[in-house]
């Protein structure tokens, strides 16, 4: 049944005709920062993985008004819980479709923006095995923001700032994981995020 | 018509006491019913008298503030939203729910039974509300669930639709099954319970 909710979000999503935007977001907002700060190498190459790592939040947060909002505006998961299915095995599908749909589009567009911000390949290699990491946790996050907004105007904007303070340390140990062990405590970060979430996400999601 | 046989060892639905709270009122509190195979219950009353918060207690997507519920086996919900993505074709929507109810056996059946294997490769975006109520319906109808929970099943139905309905109302009683709907008027169901509420 899990496989189940999985595919179906998958089928869902590649009929968006939102799949690429968060990529695309991905790519102008890394592409964004030399004009900012000016032709710098040295300077871009230092700050590299803090830009890619806003990049890739901002990103991750993009598609979060239509991760839950609409399933339950059209009665989706009226009928999901009708049928005695955990709302928490519901959520958790969600965060692995998301996942799924906005970081493997993101690791092909890495390259790219790996180039825009002057990054050398050792340090895009592990700024990919960190996004690798990290990026779960970014899902789990906007599931929850999702699930807490849903049903609400203006959810989106509120989502973000529930997202960004609960980000902060998936963000620290990402833009640092070349420091010796910092993958293992961004790997530590991004489990405990999503072992939580499924269940933040259910309880926001259960009516009273 | 070919109908999936209910599932026989459904047990009778009982609430006993129940009552039910939305937005801090009260809707309805005391309620006893008791629904048996092959019985239907018509919920009458009101608009905002709770028929449709009842159906949802039922479901098992509220909590009841007092009293209990018990039996009836699995649901099949049918409620005013009716769950189908614009993007979408029909036959990929039912398909995924039925998947879930393991009942990819029944759906052939149900979309005739509710006369919407024609539309079968269309979106639902293009959809009128009467076929999206079919659609709805002939989801209920594979879900093979003994008990069908329905929120004004006739809302946006041609009287040819609502005949159908009625057909597959009867054999799903025929075969022990069990049905609850809120209604205004009659949907064609031959004898049922009346709970009348406010």
């Amino acid at each position: 049944m899990f496989l189940v909710l999985i595919r179906r979000d998958l089928a869902l999503l590649a009929r968006s005709p939102a799949l690429w935007m968060p990529v695309m977001f991905f790519v102008l907002v890394a592409a964004l920062f030399p004009f900012a700060v000016g032709p710098d190498a040295r300077l871009l190459a230092r700050i590299a993985p803090g830009i890619i790592w806003v990049a890739a939040l901002l990103a991750a947060l993009l598609p979060v008004e239509t991760l839950v909002a609409p399933d339950m505006e059209d009665g989706t998961l009226d009928q999901l819980a009708s049928r005695g299915i955990a709302m928490e095995l519901v959520v958790a599908a969600r965060i692995i479709a998301h996942w799924l749909g906005f970081t493997l589009p993101l690791l092909a567009a890495l390259p790219i923006a790996a180039i825009l911000v002057g990054m050398e390949s050792a340090a895009g290699w592990n700024i990919a095995l960190a996004l690798l990491f990290g990026t779960p946790a970014l899902a789990a996050l906007a599931v929850v923001a999702a699930a807490l907004t849903a049903g609400l105007r203006g959810g989106g904007a509120l989502a973000g700032l529930i997202i960004l303070p609960l980000a902060l340390p998936i963000l620290i140990f990402g833009v640092g994981s070349a420091a010796p062990g910092a993958l293992k405590l961004l790997a530590a970060a991004s489990l405990v995020t999503l072992a939580v979430s499924p269940f933040a996400a259910a309880a926001a999601l259960r009516q009273d | 018509m070919s109908q999936p046989p209910a599932d026989l060892l459904a047990e009778p639905l009982v609430a006993t006491d129940l009552a039910c709270q939305r937005g801090g009122r009260l809707l309805f509190e005391g309620l006893n019913f008791r629904v048996s195979p092959g019985e239907a219950l018509h919920l009458i009353g009101p608009n905002g008298t709770g028929k449709s918060s009842l159906l949802r207690l039922l479901a098992g997507l509220l909590a009841p503030a007092a009293g209990s519920i018990a039996g009836g086996g699995p649901r099949g919900f049918l409620g005013h939203d009716v769950a189908l993505k614009p993007r979408m074709t029909l036959e990929a929507e039912l398909t995924h729910w039925a998947r879930l109810d393991e009942g990819l056996a029944r759906l052939p059946g149900a979309m005739a039974a509710m006369n919407v294997a024609g539309l079968a490769a269309v979106p639902c975006r293009h959809l009128s509300s009467g076929q999206r109520r079919r659609a709805g319906l002939a989801r209920v109808i594979a879900s093979g669930a003994p008990l069908w929970l329905l929120d004004e099943p006739t809302a946006g139905l041609d009287t040819a639709s609502s005949a159908l309905l009625a057909a597959a109302m009867a054999a799903h009683r025929e075969g022990g099954g069990m049905i609850i709907a809120a209604v205004h008027g009659d949907i064609g169901l031959d004898a049922p319970k009346v709970l009348a509420l406010g």
